[in-house]
């Protein structure tokens, strides 16, 4: 295999107004024709950077500081920006991990992926049927002249790679291409990049966080740390025999099956800002395993295997001690149910015409039937649009529910006033999802987490309840006179796990909590999840799409498609053995870190989650269920009960 | 007995209370961190810094403007001492401080730094004997000629030759002690300010304002600097009186409309719904009204109002002032929407935010909410709107009182003055002074709010977008 | 699309009934017809009897909003309420007080009016968005400094400078056209040259300077990076991505303006001696006409209404998202 991109010490700067900051500082790697190579790290690593920095699209405040990028034989860093264009065009192209910006709202996806063929017209207009095709767009012809609002998301990043294939590119760089998508849309997505670069003999540059996705799709890996690369390994070796502490570490916080009875590992501190000016090793603050030397020398290159290198000093140190818990005590749980729902709906009318009339409604949740005993923890499972958060929201009667009940201990809630809640209020809170959203920035944190006492503790709140509180979700008492924005995203995270804790609630809803953080951080934040679980008896509604995050944390599942309930039962029931169609995809989706060559995987699914304004007749999966049969297409499955703790609706088991 | 009675106008109170809301903001501000972040922000800028130097000045003479009395008449005999008779002019600091520029009135029209009238006149020239005695007597000789000023210049007596010489001497002792200010003020400035870029920039501006400024006020005091009027008072005068007008309309405005905007903002913005129809119906029929016929329409009845009732205004400057606050908040009326609207938005994407959302599983009270997590979160917007208000303000004022529905005619404001000096431009020869004057200050009050108001929304949300 | 513009002009009847009441509300309750006698009669030498004749000449001697005298239907419609204010929204005006009749004088105006208003606005949009180009095109650079400044230091002179600046340069000084006047026809152009050209630069500052923080804020966006990416020249990209999206919110501040442009300016009417609306308004204002200025402000409500709705409708025609929702 012939060298297709030699990057050589590449470097780039940006001003900010806190200094020069370095976000990619001495880069090098190659790729083959042919070859998919992967760039892993967690966010501000600079591996977005380096990506843009190839086709020279850095933002304007950067500029490449030094190196040399060549590509196909050529020198792309001395190019003139005319010259470079035609790269752009022809020889690199680029998608990015927000399809939902990423293309022009007001031209059509035909205009668009006309822009780079050159051609206008019929010509254009077949190319693009025929590139539509390619990319697995079902009707292209129809789809040439929509608006990409009119796609999903899953459609318009197959429309980016349709337009990022029109140049017949080389090499593609995928800058975490599924991130922003559903796992069963990512499966399809990385199915249909992996088809394509086969078929194309097109080098893939893959930039991912996500060491499963990696697993999955890349021939060679190289791992980013600080704005350097730290160590470069074929997928087998990495995966096998990973050797720098933070490649270990990665690993080490996935939290899995395997990992339930043990705390996962976590990377103590975050990454260093790219402002920071290094003398040794950039990992030494966090390693734990680090030796003066590592602190005041930078580590060389050393060759670990066939390929693999490694940037450490100590590279065959065993430096990862897994903390293996004494012995987990599944927390007692009562008979008595703590939290239950009965057939909970609710629906948002849609309103049209003239008098806004109520012409149809968004059946967000349609009956849903969920049961939690305390102490223990119900995850609630699905892909995006699923009406997950509606039903948390309806649970706390943050949204009041259009039928159905919601019990807690016993107690009715969705026909009490909103003063007859308040004595509830206190029992059942909940932790959101975007740690930059869920804390008023304009609030100290002692502020915030003393808001819910004053309201609901007949005490009120003191200095000393808060410094408790602080501790107990592993911050200091004295950053209670601080604001949020002095904080991290894992930071934020435990604040608001304080401010809910605070007015002693015995439900606790969790909503996407990890999900926005780095796996490291997610890892510190699952770890205080359980903690909190052993030692308070807390009852969690764990609402996720990460199906690793279920196994490792939760008891029992719930499988929710399109406003329903299709699978529960508890965990090993669920993810070991699962029944019903869509959660055996769903499982399967999930990229693995285990190599899968030999085993049969399930194809993806096809197709998107219609719309819950209008669900399909029938059992609302069956336009995407392999197993399909007449009766589905009629009336919707009663639940079956195939054990004492699950239940399925699926006309299959009936 | 007192030798004045101070006089509270409307506009001085409103005026004084806004200086105080801003000392007590710049105490609580000391507090949070995101403002004083803000703060330091602008303090580093070198042309934030340079426009609130001059908008400082400015406000400086505004506020000397605004301490308001009425003076003791002269005693006369007979008057009974109790009844002590007051004027019935209001004067202010500012009157006093510049006594001789306000009461040094020509005939009319005279040149920058003139000694003469600007066009000749049918005069009586006392006409000396040859013999230069005085017993011969002189005869008095009608000639036509440029009349000699009655202050202008007046310490020369009449012989005018030396004029030049005497500005550039006194042009040079005002220098001098400009920069014996300057100086002054420069150490106080070290103390005050940190080190950089800001400080630099305020020293600078201070120096260039010093530089034309001291020798102007210096020769003000035998000159008409900028000339006289069509009825011969001094423009320099006209331009400081005119910055108090242009400051009030400015500030006063906002801060009469700030609350209905804001709280009908929020309150649409939070508690949608019917709150939110009728918010939005009241903003969209009072923006659908052209905003100039708008205030035409209430500034010709408020006339009325206060025509009808001139009983109610003790003097001719209450009557004024009355107008003047009344034209405010006309302008108030019409100008709150724009921030309603956007407060409106504002609190509609807030009220969606997870902390928002937190507070309410506690159970929070709305108001308590609205007050605690929208209010701080939009305030930044609120506080860029009064500052980008503010140039486009001044503005409307000129051309409202132009119009003639503006300040009261006695009111002296920039308007005011365009509106009297129009017609001098298509005189023969051009009298130019009272434009130059009126749109060089202009130009600078609003240039310096202008940038000033840059700096601010760069500081505190670069992505407020306010149409022009 | 028909039921969504009969959705808005229906929105849009409460509004204009909304502003009906407010200037009945300031013309007729603030103040009494007999306040308004008064004043216009002198405060001081005034008799009952020429008040009453005042009102009667007018039309004003009639109840506000009941007429307790009239019979039937006479009752609502022998009122001040109906016959000057509901009166309007057929197109009846009444007369102003040197007895001609409004509406047909607006008609009458409308022509020269528009003669400057059109030509500034077109003129005006084309010249600031091509500047505001120009600007995003050289960001970050010297230039964009320097007419940023430029701008700035624009949009802080008054237009009334521009205007005496204007006529006393180019008229007076060089002599290059008549300084003010009007005539009917193709003559009419030396008229307009220097009202329309001042017209434009005193709008250059603020309207650059919009327009180019909002393609500045459209530059930023993903899909910019995206076009690029795909090899696009700057050209293409600026043209084609940006200006296209950059439309949307332009409209909102464009297009509700130009039925008003029927209202003709204020300022450069009275000072250029146009016969068109605003010197009408103006003219109306200083001699205290009420019947023309309460005309004028519901015709300035109509046409701001259509403006709103054509605003709605040219969204529809730039923004795919809301002409197929």
């Amino acid at each position: 295999m012939s060298e297709m991109l030699a990057v050589t010490d590449l470097a780039v700067t940006i001003q900010t107004p806190r200094g020069l900051a370095r976000p990619v500082d001495g880069v090098s790697f190659s790729i083959a024709a042919g070859e998919v190579f992967a760039l892993l790290g967690e966010s501000g690593c600079g591996k977005s950077m380096t990506a843009l920095s190839l086709l020279r699209l850095l933002p304007e405040a950067g500029s490449i500081a030094g190196g040399s990028v060549r590509f196909a034989g050529r020198e792309l860093l001395a190019m003139s920006e005319q010259e470079m264009r035609e790269v752009r065009g022809g020889g690199m192209a680029m998608i990015f991990q927000e399809p939902a910006t990423s293309l022009n709202p007001v031209m059509t996806v035909g205009a668009q992926i006309a822009e780079v063929l050159g051609v206008k017209g019929e010509a254009a207009r077949l190319l693009g049927v025929e590139l539509l095709d390619s990319v697995g767009i079902p009707d292209a012809g129809r789809r040439l002249d929509e608006y990409p609002f009119q796609l999903s998301g899953g459609m318009k990043q197959r429309v980016m790679i349709a337009m990022a294939l029109a140049g017949e590119p080389k090499l593609l760089i995928a800058d975490e291409p599924t991130t922003a998508l559903d796992v069963t849309i990512q499966a399809q997505v990385l199915d249909l990049l992996d088809d394509l670069r086969k078929s194309r003999g097109m080098a893939l540059l893959l930039i991912s966080h996500d060491l499963g996705v990696v697993a999955e799709m890349a021939d060679r890996i190289g791992v980013m740390y600080a704005g350097q690369l730290v160590e470069v390994a074929p997928r087998d070796a990495f995966f096998s025999s990973a050797r720098h502490p933070y490649s270990k570490k990665l690993f080490a916080a996935l939290p899995d099956m395997s990992r339930r009875t043990s705390l996962l590992e976590t990377i103590a501190g975050s990454v260093p800002a790219p402002t920071n000016i290094f003398k040794g090793c950039r990992f030494a603050d966090r390693c734990g395993f680090a030796k003066s030397v590592c602190g005041s020398q930078a580590p060389p290159w050393v060759v670990a295997g066939e390929g693999h290198s490694v940037r450490c000093h100590f590279p065959d140190a065993e430096n990862i001690a897994v903390q293996q818990l004494e012995e987990i005590r599944q927390p007692v749980s009562s008979h008595a149910p703590l939290l239950e729902t009965r057939e909970l709906k609710l629906h948002f009318p849609i309103r049209k015409g003239i008098f806004k009339r109520t012409v149809g409604h968004v059946r967000a949740v349609d009956g849903v039937t969920l049961a939690l005993a305390q102490g223990r923890t119900l995850a609630l499972v699905g892909e995006s649009g699923c009406g997950k958060t509606t039903v948390a929201k309806a649970i706390l009667q943050l949204l009041r529910s259009s039928s159905g009940s919601v019990m807690l201990s016993g107690q009715e809630l969705t026909t009490l006033s909103n003063s007859g809640l308040k004595p509830w209020r206190g029992a059942m809170q909940m932790i959101f999802q975007d740690p930059y959203a869920s804390l008023n920035p304009r609030l100290r944190v002692g502020e915030i987490i003393a808001e819910g006492m004053r309201t609901l503790l007949p005490g009120g709140a003191d200095k000393q309840k808060i410094a408790t509180l602080l501790a107990s979700v592993g911050l200091d008492a004295d950053m209670a006179g601080r604001y949020p924005h002095e904080f991290s995203g894992g930071q934020r995270q435990r604040i608001a796990i304080a401010r809910a804790l605070a007015v002693e609630p015995r439900l606790l809803i969790c909503d996407e909590p990890t999900s926005a953080l780095d796996v490291s951080v997610q890892a510190q934040i699952l770890n205080l999840l359980r903690d909190l679980q052993q030692r308070l008896g807390l009852a969690y509604l764990f609402i996720t799409h990460n199906i690793a995050v279920v196994d490792f944390l939760a008891h029992e599942v719930a499988v929710m498609y399109l406003g329903r309930i299709v699978e529960q039962g508890t965990v090993d029931e669920v993810l070991r053995n699962p029944q019903h169609p869509y959660t055996l995809a769903l499982v399967a989706a999930v990229p693995s870190i285990v190599a899968t060559e030999g085993k049969d995987k399930a194809p993806p699914l096809s197709g998107d989650m219609p719309s819950s304004s209008h669900p399909p007749t029938g059992c609302h999966f069956h336009p995407r269920c392999p197993r399909a049969m007449d009766v589905c297409r009629r009336e919707y499955p009663k639940a079956s009960q195939l054990s004492a703790t699950r239940r399925v609706h699926c006309q299959l088991f009936l | 007995m007192m030798p004045f009675i101070p006089v509270l106008l409307w506009s001085d109170i409103l005026l004084w209370l806004l200086v105080a809301v801003c000392i007590a903001g710049a105490v609580m501000a000391r507090r949070s961190e995101h403002i004083l972040t803000s703060w330091r922000r602008i303090a580093g800028s070198a042309n934030g810094m340079a426009a609130l130097t001059v908008l400082a000045a400015f406000f400086l003479i505004g506020l000397l403007d605004s301490v308001h009395y009425r003076p003791r008449l002269a005693q006369q005999t007979g008057v009974s001492i109790s009844a002590a008779n007051y004027g019935v002019e209001v004067l202010s600091l500012l009157d006093a401080l510049a006594a001789p520029l306000k009461n040094n009135s020509e005939k009319t029209y005279s040149a920058p730094l003139a000694t003469r009238l600007f066009s000749k006149e049918t005069i009586e020239e006392a006409v000396v004997g040859t013999d230069g005695g005085t017993a011969a007597g002189t005869d008095a000789r009608i000639v036509r000629d440029y009349p000699r000023l009655i202050y202008g210049g007046a310490h020369l007596g009449a012989d005018t030759a030396g004029a030049g010489q005497d500005m550039l001497v006194t042009g040079l002792i005002g220098a001098a002690l400009g920069l014996a200010v300057w100086l002054v003020m420069a150490w106080l400035l070290r103390a005050m300010l940190p080190d950089g870029r800001g400080r630099k920039s305020v020293l600078a501006t201070l120096a260039v304002l010093l530089l034309i400024f001291a020798p102007l006020l210096a020769l003000s005091t035998h000159y008409h600097v900028f000339g006289t009027d069509k009825v011969g008072q001094d423009v320099f005068y006209l331009t400081l009186k005119s910055i108090r007008t242009g400051l009030l309309i400015g500030t006063l405005t906002t801060l009469i409309m700030l609350p209905a905007a804001v709280l009908l903002g929020i309150l649409a913005g939070y508690a949608g719904g019917w709150i939110d129809d009728v918010v939005q119906y009241l903003y969209t029929t009072l923006n659908s009204i052209p905003g100039v016929l708008l205030i035409a329409a209430a500034v010709l009845m408020m006339q009325v109002v206060i025509d009808t009732h001139p009983q109610w205004f003790a003097t001719a400057a209450e009557r004024a002032d009355a107008r003047l606050l009344a034209l405010c908040a006309i302008l108030g009326m019409t100008s709150w929407t724009g921030l309603a609207r956007l407060l409106r938005g504002e609190a509609l994407k807030l009220r969606e935010l997870e902390y928002v959302q937190a507070a309410l599983a506690f159970g929070v009270p709305r108001l308590a909410i609205m007050l605690r997590h929208i209010l701080p979160n939009v305030m930044h917007i609120v506080l860029i709107a009064v500052v980008m208000d503010f140039s486009g303000l001044v503005l409307a004022e000129a051309v409202l009182s132009y119009v003639g529905i503006g300040v009261d005619p006695s009111t002296i404001s920039f308007g005011t003055m365009i509106n009297a000096a129009r017609l001098e431009l298509a005189r023969e020869p051009v009298v130019w002074w009272s434009l130059t004057a009126a749109f060089a200050f202009m130009f600078a009050l609003v240039l310096a709010a202008n940038l000033f108001a840059d700096v601010v929304r760069d500081a505190f949300d670069p992505r407020t977008r306010m149409s022009p | 699309m028909l039921a969504y513009i009969l959705r808005r002009l229906l929105y849009a009847l409460p509004i204009l009934v909304g502003v009906n009441l407010i200037t009945f509300a300031l013309f007729f309750v603030v103040n009494t017809p007999d306040d308004m006698a008064r004043m216009q009669l002198g405060i001081k030498r005034v008799t009952p009897e020429a008040i009453e004749k005042w009102k009667v000449e007018r039309g004003y001697d009639k109840p506000l909003l009941w007429n307790e005298k009239a019979a039937g239907a006479g009752r609502l419609s022998q009122t001040i309420f109906y016959q000057k204010s509901l009166r309007m929204f057929v197109g009846d005006f009444g007369r102003a007080d040197d007895g001609r009749d409004i509406a047909g004088e607006i008609k009458g105006r409308m022509g020269p009016s528009l003669a400057i208003a059109l030509p500034v606005f077109v003129l005006g949009l084309f010249v600031t968005v091509s500047f505001a180009l120009l600007l995003v095109f050289f960001r970050a650079t010297y230039l964009d400094f320097a007419g940023v400044v430029l701008c700035v230091a624009m949009m802080s002179v008054s237009s009334l400078f521009y205007i005496i600046g204007g006529q006393y340069l180019v008229s007076k000084a060089w002599h290059l056209v008549p300084i003010s006047g009007y005539v009917g026809g193709l003559d009419a152009t030396k008229f307009l040259v220097l009202p329309v050209v001042i017209g434009i630069v005193s709008g250059i500052g603020a309207s650059t300077r919009w327009y180019r923080t909002i393609f500045l804020e459209e530059i930023h966006r993903d899909y910019v990076r995206t076009a690029r990416a795909k090899g696009l020249s700057e050209l293409a990209v600026l043209f084609r991505h940006v200006l296209g999206n950059a439309m949307i919110p332009i409209l909102t501040g464009v297009v509700v303006v130009i039925p008003s442009l029927f209202m003709g300016s204020l300022l450069t009417e009275s000072f250029f001696g146009i016969p068109g609306l605003g010197s009408y308004t103006i003219e109306a204002i200083n001699a205290q006409d009420f019947a023309v200025v309460r005309a004028m402000v519901f015709i300035g409500s109509l046409l701001y209404i259509v403006g709103l709705i054509a605003t709605d409708i040219s969204y529809t025609l730039v923004d795919p998202r809301v002409r197929l929702e």
